[in-house]
């Protein structure tokens, strides 16, 4: 029933030069993202794992491969598109977040652990 | 130091290039909806940081594990799941030029977007009337910034994705129209993108704490 329709949509493309995805790209996206999302509830609401510390490591891990799973397969990141310009944004942004999620976690929990003293000794005046 | 500079046949020295040429409408808005998007993901880095920092500071008040229905959660992280991979239909029905189908699409991307801020606002009118307002500890002022700052997003796009869709109405699949598409679509999933970072970090990591 598209086949005229077909003929205008190849006409429209000719300087698209960003990836696009097809529809078993978006298919196989979408059942890895409700696996990695899966796991992680039920990682949580189960308790199957016996350490909190594991379990918390696990659905961190799976938050990391699901948000990679996003990049490929919904926002079509790859190295070659605008000549590689997006892929340098990315980096360039990630490392801003790492700094300023790392740096802000572990200045203020330095600051926190120098902070103790302070409320043991109240005890002592 | 001596700076080269090439004379033109005319013998007045160039400063610029030459072969600038004129670029077509649109040449370069993705990678620059892109830049914008990377700043976007700067302000919710802040904003994590933020939580991290503040995220067990209860005041006495209710911590996670006390807020949080995490079957309610998981609900509403399948609802905008739902929602990027429909829109995702949407892109492709819209390259083969369907117009009616990239239209239901759209529409039912809508609907998956208006369900989540709908279950996001019921969990925040029930947090809210149990006492947990905003003022009540640092742990929920971070929480209700870090999510309403997400919720509002989505209302933004979901904004955004009702005037497109008149858009494509009037002025049916256009280049400027696909153009809008294209980025609105870079916006949806990239705010999954932010969801998986709040349903770990927030909602999963707050209540095993």
């Amino acid at each position: 029933m598209n086949t005229d329709t077909h003929a205008t949509a190849a006409d429209h493309h000719h300087h698209d030069d960003h990836a696009h995805g097809t529809l078993s790209t978006y298919l196989l996206g979408f059942v890895l993202s409700v696996v990695l999302t899966a796991i992680p509830f039920w990682l949580v609401m189960s308790g199957a794992l016996p350490s909190k510390q594991i379990t918390a490591l696990v659905i961190m891990a799976f938050a990391v491969v699901q948000i990679v799973v996003h990049m490929i397969y919904f926002l079509h990141m790859n190295t070659t598109s605008e000549n590689g310009w997006s892929m340098m944004a990315l980096i360039f942004t990630i490392v801003m977040v790492v700094i300023a999620l790392s740096g802000s976690l572990w200045v203020m929990n330095h600051l926190n652990s120098n902070m103790m003293p302070v409320h043991e000794m109240g005890g002592m005046k | 130091m001596t700076i080269a500079v090439k004379p033109t046949q005319t013998g007045e020295p160039l400063f610029y290039l030459a072969d600038e040429h004129p670029h077509p409408e649109g040449y370069s808005t993705s990678l620059g909806f892109w830049i914008y998007l990377m700043s976007d993901c700067l302000i919710f880095a802040i904003l994590f940081a933020t939580f991290g920092v503040l995220g067990g500071n209860y005041a006495a008040g209710p911590a996670p594990k006390d807020l949080f229905d995490l079957s309610l959660v998981a609900v509403n992280t399948s609802m905008l799941l739902l929602s990027s991979i429909t829109y995702g239909f949407a892109m492709l029905t819209m390259q083969q030029n369907r117009i009616g189908q990239t239209q239901m699409w759209l529409a039912i991307t809508g609907l998956f977007g208006a369900a989540f801020i709908g279950i996001e606002l019921t969990e925040f009118a029930h947090m809210i009337h149990e006492g947990a307002t905003p003022q009540r500890s640092a742990f929920l002022s971070a929480f209700f910034t870090l999510v309403g700052t997400h919720g509002l997003h989505v209302t933004c796009g979901l904004i955004w994705l009702v005037t497109l869709m008149v858009q494509v109405w009037k002025f049916g699949l256009i280049e400027a129209n696909r153009r809008r598409l294209m980025c609105l679509s870079m916006f949806w999933h990239f705010l999954d993108v932010v969801w998986i970072g709040v349903f770990t970090f927030v909602y999963l990591l707050g209540v095993l704490r």
